[in-house]
């Protein structure tokens, strides 16, 4: 039963009647309805209990300004905290509850708070919970309880979003009468239009207005200007789409929610879509929002703004109340107390705080049947059980400032009241461009434009609807006409224009009382600040609106003041006897309104889309072969292939001895690879690695390091001379991209006359390495167009043949000190050509190794990994490689070598270190003392970089940067462990195996 | 979000882009014969203005050429476009 | 007594409906000479300034802010508070610091809100553990507290975070500071300035510094938007313009200002309990005491004064968090905001002397200066003070760009095979 619906009118389909709950009952509403009307039909006033006094709280506005009929919508993974009822559309089987009040909405014990009310003025926690010192995690563990408002989900959101990219000439932002006719006329001159509106249909304010335009009743006249639009093949029109960002260069965002409305959505349907505009113009037709008043008790259930009464009445039907009251501070209230009335709605009185209201509006009000009391206000509210019943008049003075007499009360279970119209200059002021106060509007109107962007209607600060639908007209027009487009004409439609709007600002009312003995003043409701707390904080120094802001929380709300901000402004400016211009506003920040995370994390989530997953041609074998895989850059490299009942460690000292006594098989595609050419790519490699290219022979290959500009280590790798003018470098697998970005940044910015060019072809070819003694006998079965002998194909040198049958880059190198060969071929072939080696491998025990095994096999060779070495404060000094550093020719970093803390002593210098027990393996990450102590701090002189169990060579191994290290080779050094173990190592050489490097030149 | 008008592919989002910072600082010729104190200049200083900024940006999500930008770092409207080893502040006004 | 901060005087200036209350600082005129200006109202240049006043007894001080107080970088971030840094001399700067906020509320009597509830440094990839267990080691031998922990240690302190193989890159493990936490980052401006200006100290907002007059190599004083002011000692403390100011005393600096941007969800039941950052994916997050998610990130590439980023910066962020977080895909972002930070090479700050006499600079700090703000004021005092470096600030020269003394806090490179 809608005890408090209409029999007729509105925009509810009252043939489609919707079952829903809230805070566990249930109750119907129509389609059409949003959670808030459906509300206010049945007779619900007491919606939610505030955030810091806990006291009861009802329907406030209409729209997203609404502060405080907040509530948690839906059960389980699709729970949605914090929805503002106004804007939630009712479908059938929605719940929603209340989201604070403990332990019930009726019943709320922190309501004490309340009483306390005394004791918690504005910044009291600045003042207090200080001691017992160390007891704040005490009080803010119930701080945070008694904070908060709904409840996140605790399930993964089983939802998906998506987003989408779109250019247009014009984007209009708001479907009221303004941005319809914007759009149309820009429309019509042949422009791509979008226009976006929050809310579920178009039309703005003519949704809850009553009249005519150009002779139609308002809605037929909507219904058939949304038609034309709709016709229009270059006009994008999306409702449920709100633009909650202007940013840099004309880029807005537009969400847009696609199922939240439904009650079985089609699960293909994203349930959000974000649009990222960049727009040629736009045109900002955002309207206006009412705000309050501030007077005693202005929170109580039943205390509306005006504008939103009427939306209640004229768009859903639904009636806040059986009588009321009007408070006004300007004229466009009379049009709220005329509906009420019209509605049946019996207007108790008219309060217009102006001691003079035109004569036309009192003659209509009186006609109406409705007491008008100019020059009054309301100074107190008198509530029952579930909200207002009463208002209590008094009389002004003639400035307006204080009471001149108390009139008594006046029943009224809903008060609609209008302190004016901000207009919403969100987006304007998002977009760089400032707001300036209109002393004659009363309000913050946008100021000059910063980009390529126009207000229009009621965002401009014209609160008329013949004016607003002019002016979009024009607005459409001169968006068109900038945006290099022929305007075309375009009709105004004809409606009801007014003189000036007549206000007289008005910031909070008198009761006559002290501070601190009234009833509260509310400014902000959702964050309960009360008008005493912004003169507190004038009081206590501070001053600033930013300051103000800060220590009262005024429009740190999830509605972010839309309805309280510039009254507390204004209230701050008459506390400190300045302007409101001079107080200023504070800065208007995206998002208009709150968007949904998953909307902004789009597709961009999850194993597959949070960032590429780069795999090699081999990757199927590997996931076949039981690999387990680790995430090297973007790259799934196998991390070892563990048999059946293997652990990591046997898995690696297997493929390690594998290697060292048979032949060990690597996946080594994700190598970076740079393909470079050109004349002076020899004298372009002198200047980016630290050793010497001029020299090297065609299908020879050379290790090279790559230093910053800094003298720091930041790449290694080999590269090989495959023809005249023709090289192939290879990088780290990280680093690929970084070095590529920086040659080609070095060659195009500093070296242009330098003819080289770089390409990545790190995924055009697949490198499968095998290395140890079977490595040639192996390679042989597949290859008889190579010489492979040592001889033919010394150590660090490459030719070009066919391995398996396929046209094949073969280099010897090796980076586990064993005989080795790298076979590149194109990656169409990749997986052909791993499963060829593994199969003619089979007879030379040929095993899979992965990165473990890698770094072990490297480690016993002290070959360095970059990055795990090395932490970007390393030399090549440091890792004792003063011998690839040329003396004769400048590279890039060579300087900085010559700096005095990178030619001190007593560096970090790359050692090795064997612990006293060789199954004692150091951890990677240890820090070496000389002497350990629990006196901290204890003096640090290195750490371990690297550290395996060697299978090869029966016990551990690790490589460190110690002190001076090179120079206490057989010295002792200790790890002392976070855990308070402490191992001593001795000092070695970093290189375990093989010292004369005979093996890889076999 | 920018949108800067590559000199070869013309206007794109800001996310085709890297940014390298100011421009026009030369590789000195002879770093060798460099004091500690200039090299360091060299290295590390930089201008970093309020205001008119000469900076290098790189189309790297698409045609991978670097070129010059002048762009206000407080307003962020970029005013001029040029090529690298053009002066600077070279050639037609953005926007 | 009665204007001390405590439960009692709050009961007691209720009976007066709290009209009472003394002004938490003066706005006094600028007098036409002090001994030492500082430039910069933010939570490091009134540490400073209370510092100089407390410890050094510098008579009359001055801090000159363009604005507001605490309006810059110091009322914009995310006021994450830890001392788990790597290099020694990084850690025991930070950790100075922390020994102070530990005792700050009791100390400026203003309820400055640390809550030392952890922070956690997540690790993605093998390198991430290494840098992990090795930063770990370093901060305990440094006497500072440090865990190491595994996914279910993580799990079992953050149920709703997602430690499995579903994500791109999963959780490995996680560095833990239990000292480390949050604080409320405008009460610690408004802390120092109360504290700052019961020792004396004239904090003066709205005066724009223009100029830094100098005579024979020394600084005598500082052009303002309000005229001259006098001063043998200038400290300058103003990050995000470090650069503007350095251009007037003719230095330049190793030092580009970027944006750098945060967020915050809707306020939310508690639901995080703890301090979550993760470099590898990018992304930290905690919650304030009236229950908003406070998200950040890294800075935007390019530099600006903007003091706002781009909206791509946002998407890769709450994609992170979704990524970490996947029950907060349906959280609302209620408000984002940007600031200017100066990043230096090393990610590490100068505290340091200038070629100019009397003129010192503080800046630098990156995205990481907040949690630095007592100890970072304290140190620039006392170098302010005695015209020398205290030895916990030493290591943070100018000279250290020349020399190549750089303590590189990117932590190790992001390169492995």
């Amino acid at each position: 039963m809608n005890t408090r619906r209409r029999p007729s009118g509105g925009r509810i389909d009252r043939s489609r009647p919707i079952s829903f709950s809230f805070n566990g009952r249930r109750y119907l509403g129509y389609q059409g309805d949003t959670l808030a009307s459906a509300l206010v039909a049945n007779g619900v006033r007491l919606i939610g209990r505030s955030f810091k006094y806990h006291r009861p709280r009802g329907i406030f506005g209409s729209g997203a300004e609404e502060p405080n009929a907040l509530v948690q919508v839906g059960e389980g993974a699709r729970t949605v905290p914090n929805l503002k009822a106004t804007q939630v559309e009712l479908f059938e089987g929605l719940t929603a509850r209340t989201i604070n009040g403990w332990p019930s909405l009726r019943l709320d014990l922190y309501g004490i708070s309340d009483k306390l009310g005394g004791l918690l003025p504005a910044g009291f926690y600045y003042k207090t919970f200080m001691w017992p010192r160390g007891w704040w995690a005490r009080y803010e563990r119930h701080i945070r309880k008694a904070a908060g408002l709904g409840r996140a989900p605790i399930d993964a959101d089983p939802d998906h979003y998506d987003k989408r990219d779109v250019h247009c000439d014009v984007m209009v932002v708001g479907a009221g009468p303004a941005g319809l006719m914007a759009a149309l006329s820009a429309g019509r001159s042949g422009a791509t239009v979008i226009i976006a509106d929050e809310q579920s249909e178009f039309g703005g304010s003519l949704l809850s207005g009553t009249g005519t335009v150009s002779s139609q009743p308002m809605s037929s006249w909507l219904a058939g200007m949304v038609e034309a639009l709709s016709a229009m093949p270059e006009v994008r029109l999306l409702s449920r789409s709100t633009v909650t960002g202007y940013y840099d260069h004309n880029f807005l965002i537009i969400d847009e929610r696609r199922t939240d409305h439904l009650a079985r959505p089609d699960p293909r349907v994203s349930r959000e879509r974000l649009w990222r505009v960049r727009a040629g113009q736009v045109v900002l037709a955002t309207g206006a929002i009412e705000r309050g008043l501030v007077f005693a008790d202005n929170d109580r259930p039943g205390v509306m703004l005006a504008s939103a009464v009427r939306t209640y009445l004229n768009r859903y039907a639904a009636l806040p109340g059986r009588h009321g009251a009007v408070l006004t501070n300007n004229d466009s209230a009379y049009e709220a107390a005329l509906d009420m009335q019209a509605a049946g709605l019996d207007v108790t009185a008219l309060i217009d705080i102006r001691q003079r209201p035109a004569e036309g509006l009192l003659e209509r009000a009186r006609e109406a049947g409705i007491p008008v009391y100019p020059g009054h206000a309301v100074c107190g509210v008198r509530s029952g059980f579930s909200g207002m019943t009463d208002v209590e008049l008094c009389r002004l003075t003639a400035s307006g400032d204080d009471v001149l007499a108390y009139k008594g009360s006046v029943p009224c279970q809903v008060l609609a009241m209008s302190g004016g119209w901000n207009p919403t200059v969100h987006l304007h002021c998002q977009s760089g461009a400032e707001a300036r106060f209109d002393e004659k509007l009363g309000c913050f109107v946008p100021g000059d434009s910063v980009q390529r962007a126009r207000s229009a209607g009621a965002a401009k600060g014209i609160f008329d609807l013949g004016g607003c639908l002019a002016d979009g007209v024009e607005a459409g027009r001169m968006a068109a006409s900038a945006a290099g487009i022929a305007p075309a004409a375009t009709d105004i439609p004809f409606a009801k224009m007014q003189e000036a709007m007549s206000i007289e600002p008005c910031w909070e009312l008198p009761d006559g009382l002290p501070e601190g003995r009234g009833g509260k003043k509310f400014v902000d409701y959702q964050n309960d600040t009360l008008a005493s707390d912004i003169r507190l904080a004038a009081r206590e120094g501070y001053r600033s609106i930013e300051h103000v802001k800060r220590y009262t929380a005024l429009g740190f709300g999830t509605d972010q003041g839309k309805t309280g901000n510039i009254n507390g402004m204004a209230i701050l400016a008459r506390e400190l006897d300045q302007s409101i211009a001079a107080t200023g506003t504070t800065t208007f920040r995206p998002n208009y309104t709150p968007v949904t995370f998953g909307a902004l994390a789009g597709r961009g989530i999850g194993t597959e889309f949070f960032d590429p997953v780069r795999r090699t041609a081999m990757h199927t074998w590997h996931v076949e072969n039981g690999a387990r895989f680790e995430d090297v850059g973007q790259w799934k490299r196998p991390w070892y292939y563990p048999l059946v009942g293997e652990d990591m460690a046997g898995a690696v000292a297997r493929e390690c001895l594998a290697t060292r006594k048979g032949v060990g098989v690597l996946d080594a595609s994700t190598l970076g690879k740079i393909d470079i050419q050109g004349a002076d790519a020899a004298e372009f490699l002198n200047r980016v690695y630290t050793n010497n290219w001029a020299k090297l022979g065609i299908g020879r290959c050379r290790y090279g390091l790559m230093l910053g500009e800094d003298g720091m280590v930041m790449d290694d790798g080999v590269t090989a001379r495959l023809g005249e003018q023709h090289y192939l470098m290879t990088t780290t697998t990280g680093g690929a991209a970084h070095v590529l970005g920086w040659l080609e940044r070095w060659q195009q910015t500093e070296w242009p006359d330098l003819k080289v060019y770089f390409t990545s072809v790190t995924d055009r070819w697949a490198v499968v390495s095998m290395a140890g003694p079977n490595s040639r006998r192996l390679l042989q079965t597949l290859c008889d167009d190579i010489d492979l002998s040592a001889e033919a194909l010394p150590f660090m040198s490459c030719r070009q043949g066919t391995v398996a049958g396929i046209a094949a880059r073969v280099f010897r190198i090796s980076f586990s000190g064993e005989l080795a060969f790298e076979v590149n071929v194109c990656a169409d072939f990749g997986a052909h050509l791993w499963t060829t080696i593994m199969e003619a491998g089979r007879e030379y025990g040929a095993t899979p190794y992965g990165t473990e095994a890698m770094h072990v096999l490297r480690a016993e060779k002290g070959y360095i990994i970059v990055g795990q070495d090395t932490d970007g404060s390393v030399t090549p000094g440091d890792l004792g490689m003063d011998w690839i550093v040329s003396k004769d020719k400048d590279f890039i970093g060579k300087r900085s070598l010559y700096r005095p803390d990178t030619i001190r002593g007593n560096r970090k210098q790359l050692v090795g270190l064997l612990t006293d027990d060789p199954e004692v393996r150091l951890p990677e990450g240890a820090q070496l003392v000389n002497e350990a102590s629990t006196d901290y701090p204890v003096a640090m002189v290195g750490h371990v970089t690297s550290s395996y169990q060697s299978a090869c060579l029966g016990h551990s191994i690790a490589l460190a940067l110690v002190k001076g290290g090179r120079s206490r080779k057989g010295g002792e050094v200790y790890a002392q462990l976070m855990s308070g173990e402490v191992i001593r190592a001795t000092i070695t050489d970093p290189l375990f195996y093989d010292p004369d490097n005979a093996l890889q030149k076999t | 979000m920018l949108e800067i008008r590559c000199p070869w592919c013309g206007p794109r989002d800001q996310s085709e882009y890297s940014f390298g910072g100011e421009a026009h600082i030369t590789r000195p010729l002879e770093p060798e014969s460099l004091s500690d104190q200039q090299w360091g200049d060299y290295l590390f200083n930089r201008k970093n203005p309020k205001g008119r900024h000469a900076e290098q940006w790189c189309h790297s999500a698409g045609c991978g050429r670097w070129f010059n930008v002048l762009r206000d770092t407080v307003t962020y409207r970029i005013e001029k476009i040029y090529k690298v080893g053009q002066a600077p502040g070279t050639g037609d006004r953005e926007g | 007594m009665r204007n001390k901060y405590s439960i009692f005087n709050l009961l007691r200036h209720s009976v007066t409906g709290h009209s009472n209350w003394p002004e938490a600082w003066r706005s006094p005129d600028p007098r036409p000479e002090y001994d030492v200006i500082i430039v910069g109202g933010g939570g490091h240049g009134l540490a400073s300034a209370y510092y100089l006043a407390r410890e050094h007894s510098v008579g009359r001080i001055a801090v000159l802010e363009k604005g507001w107080i605490g309006g810059g970088n110091t009322g914009r971030n995310t006021t994450i508070v830890r001392s788990n840094y790597l290099w020694d001399e990084a850690a025991h700067l930070y950790e100075k610091s922390l020994k102070l906020w530990e005792g700050l509320s009791q100390e400026l009597n203003y309820n400055v809100m640390f809550s030392q509830r952890g922070v956690m440094n997540l690790g993605h990839t093998l390198q991430d553990m290494r840098d992990i267990v090795r930063r770990s080691n370093a901060n305990c031998l440094n006497g500072i507290d440090s865990e190491v922990l595994t996914p279910a240690d993580i799990k079992q302190m953050v149920p709703l975070i997602d430690v499995s193989d579903r994500a791109r890159y999963p959780i490995l493990g996680a560095s833990f500071q239990p000292r480390g936490g949050v604080a409320r980052h405008d009460a610690l401006a408004w802390g120092f300035a109360r504290a700052a200006d019961r020792h004396g100290v004239d904090i003066i907002q709205n005066c724009e510094v223009t100029g830094i007059r100098r005579k024979n190599g020394a600084v005598t004083g500082v052009e303002t938007s309000r005229g001259f002011i006098a001063a043998p000692k200038v400290g300058v403390v103003a990050a995000g313009h470090s650069s503007v100011l350095a251009t007037m005393a003719g230095l330049r600096m190793p030092i580009e200002s970027h944006p750098l941007q945060a967020l915050v969800s809707e306020p939310l039941k508690p639901v995080l309990d703890t301090v979550i950052m993760s470099n590898a994916v990018h992304g930290y997050i905690s919650q304030s005491d009236k229950g908003e998610l406070v998200i950040g990130a890294g800075i935007d590439a390019y530099t600006g004064y903007g003091q706002r980023g781009s909206f791509s910066i946002i998407e890769g962020n709450v994609s992170a968090i979704v990524e970490l977080f996947p029950a907060f895909s349906r959280v609302r972002m209620l408000r984002q905001w940007g600031g200017i930070v100066d990043v230096c090479p090393d990610a590490c700050p100068i505290i340091s002397r200038t070629p100019v006499k009397g003129l010192y600079f503080n800046c630098g700090w990156g995205t990481g200066g907040f949690k630095a703000t007592p100890g970072s004021g304290w140190v620039f005092a006392y170098t302010i003070a005695r015209d020398a470096p205290h030895r916990l600030n030493a290591a943070f020269d100018l000279e250290r760009f020349y020399s190549g003394a750089l303590i590189d806090e990117h932590g190790a490179a992001g390169v492995a095979h």
